[in-house]
């Protein structure tokens, strides 16, 4: 039971049942839809970006409580974020969730809030539900015009 | 009671200490099995038929001269014979074994599809099919000009008859339904659609996968000119199946895939085909996992599948009732027919959270768009739970699903 409530912690359940920036971004310029084919899920990422700069970010559609906490979460932290910096926190919080288990690990200062996800590693079946989302988001700074879908 | 009846009751009360799999624990709590319609568990005859096979006499099939092939032929052929008797089809070489359902169809979309669908000819089948009855159609379709009609169904899960009889025109060359639904448990009223499509001179396959599990089955009351089905969800071995068709149908029908087993002779100016069965079965099959198809007949047969039907049926008026009682929950398909299947979405909890933290109760459900994404559309849900029932299931089962609902929803909702 301790690994579920290490899943399905407070946070992460207040951004699952209260998202944040759930909605379409007016001045976006950048989006992406993206598709988990295992749930049927279905989210787009907005994001307005200037100059190199995330200055606003959202996203419409509800999945299960991982993925939509982490597309709440996701459209908050990457404000005001430098594209590099999105990168890096994607690479970070990749590896946040793709860990081996290990009780001894520090966590990532750089995650800061992010780091509610680290349950997510003790059940691999749902981490395409919290990289969904990031996953979309950097097919919308791709601009790639295409769907994107957990299953590449 | 007569004497036969006692025992065949016996057989099924004490079914579920053949299958060593459930005998285990999850998350430390005792393992619940509830998604048989995505593939079923298999009893210790199974297991042993098939380990007797590599253990004494595994050989190829159809070639040797010596004792170990002869052996392995009569075992094979001997399954062909047994799974003809269960669904009562008249002759053994009705019986095209193929790796699953899925391939089933895409043999009849590829052989019997590419001769009689041309450009313009519709093939007609339902909303509420599994995606193997969908894609070999679409596939078809492009290959030759084709069009795919969909008949429509109603808020209960039930095919609209009307509709799909209206849709049965001159340009209908086949028409192609589930005989049961593996997202809802809509039993469809197979043996009415077949006479009203055959009124029309158009023949039928029913997608048996999930009805040969559950419902005993006979192919010539049912009057269908195909039936296809799957060994993995019946309690048999996964990568074996089998096509049904009507002997005058299938002698018509040119070869689906090319090679050993499928020939008479081959020069490379002509090569004469063999004749039905083994014209539809290329290469080397899969051998021991045919003969344990058989062993899984012999099993079942031997509870008996009218008994297996009444005790499914049981699960599911008290899975029904106890699930309609959970306050926020609402039962997906509700069609009056219906065979051991209950899918549901919880207010306020995911299917896919659902499923966790079942998981950590022991129970296996199916969450998802469960192959039938044309069914979640209908409904309007990107997916449900799904708990399907099996001849190994008991009603503590369902309590414990049901518990764990309740657990789900403190948590999560």
């Amino acid at each position: 039971m301790s690994e579920l409530r290490e899943l399905y912690q407070e946070v992460i359940l207040d951004h699952s049942r209260h998202p944040r920036n759930h909605r379409e971004l007016a001045g976006a310029n950048r989006s992406a839809e993206g598709f988990n084919p295992l749930c049927g899920d279905k989210a787009t990422v907005y994001l307005e970006v200037e100059d190199g700069v995330v200055r606003a970010a959202s996203f419409v559609g509800r999945g299960c409580s991982i993925s939509t906490a982490s597309a709440s979460m996701m459209t908050d932290i990457v404000k005001g974020r430098r594209l590099e910096e999105v990168e890096e926190l994607f690479r970070r919080f990749h590896e946040l969730i793709t860990a081996r288990p290990d009780p001894a690990r520090q966590a990532d200062p750089a995650l800061g809030k992010l780091a509610v996800f680290a349950g997510v590693s003790e059940f691999p079946v749902r981490v395409k539900c919290a990289s969904l989302p990031w996953h979309t988001l950097r097919a919308a700074l791709a601009q790639e015009n295409r769907p994107v879908s957990t299953e590449e | 009671m007569t004497t036969t009846e006692a025992r065949a009751v016996d057989r099924l009360e004490s079914a579920r200490g053949d299958f060593p799999v459930l005998d285990q624990k999850v998350h430390g709590k005792p393992l619940v099995y509830l998604d048989s319609a995505n593939t079923s568990q298999k009893p210790r005859a199974v297991i042993d038929a098939e380990r007797e096979v590599y253990e004494t006499y595994y050989s190829n099939v159809h070639r040797g001269v010596y004792q170990l092939s002869v052996r392995a032929e009569e075992a094979f052929e001997g399954a062909r014979r047994k799974v003809q008797r269960f669904v009562n089809a008249r002759e053994a070489r009705e019986i095209v074994f193929v790796r699953g359902t899925t391939e089933a169809i895409n043999l009849v979309a590829q052989s019997y599809g590419r001769v009689h669908v041309r450009e313009g000819d519709e093939v007609l089948i339902t909303v509420l099919e599994h995606h193997s009855n969908i894609v070999p159609w679409q596939l078809l379709c492009e290959q030759t000009g084709g069009r795919l009609r969909v008949a429509p169904i109603d808020d209960r899960g039930e095919v609209v008859l009307e509709e799909l009889e209206r849709l049965m025109g001159a340009r209908t060359k086949l028409v192609s339904v589930a005989h049961v639904s593996n997202a809802l448990g809509t039993v469809n009223p197979v043996r009415r659609i077949v006479e009203m499509a055959h009124a029309r001179g158009i023949p039928v396959l029913v997608d048996g996968a999930q009805g040969v599990p559950h419902l005993p089955v006979d192919v010539q009351a049912l009057g269908c000119d195909f039936y296809a089905f799957s060994g993995h969800k019946m309690c048999g071995p996964s990568g074996i199946g089998a096509l049904y068709g009507r002997a005058e149908v299938l002698e018509t029908m040119p070869p689906y895939q090319g090679g050993g087993s499928m020939i008479l002779s081959v020069t490379f100016e002509k090569t004469l085909y063999n004749k039905i069965p083994y014209r539809f079965e290329a290469g080397t099959p899969n051998i021991a996992g045919t003969i344990a198809f058989g062993a899984t007949v012999d099993y079942l047969g031997g509870i008996g599948m009218e008994r297996i039907a009444a005790h499914e049926a049981d699960l599911l008026r008290h899975a029904t009732e106890s699930l309609s009682r959970v306050p926020g929950l609402r039962i997906v398909g509700t069609a009056r027919e219906k065979a051991g299947v209950v899918s549901f979405v919880v207010e306020g909890v995911h299917p896919h959270d659902l499923g966790t933290v079942l998981d950590y109760e022991g129970v296996a459900i199916r969450t998802g768009h469960h192959c039938a994404q044309p069914v979640m559309d209908r409904f309007g849900v990107p997916a449900t739970a799904r708990a399907s029932m099996a001849l190994y299931n008991n009603r503590a089962d369902v309590d414990a699903l049901v518990a764990g609902v309740h657990k789900a929803q403190e948590m999560l909702g």
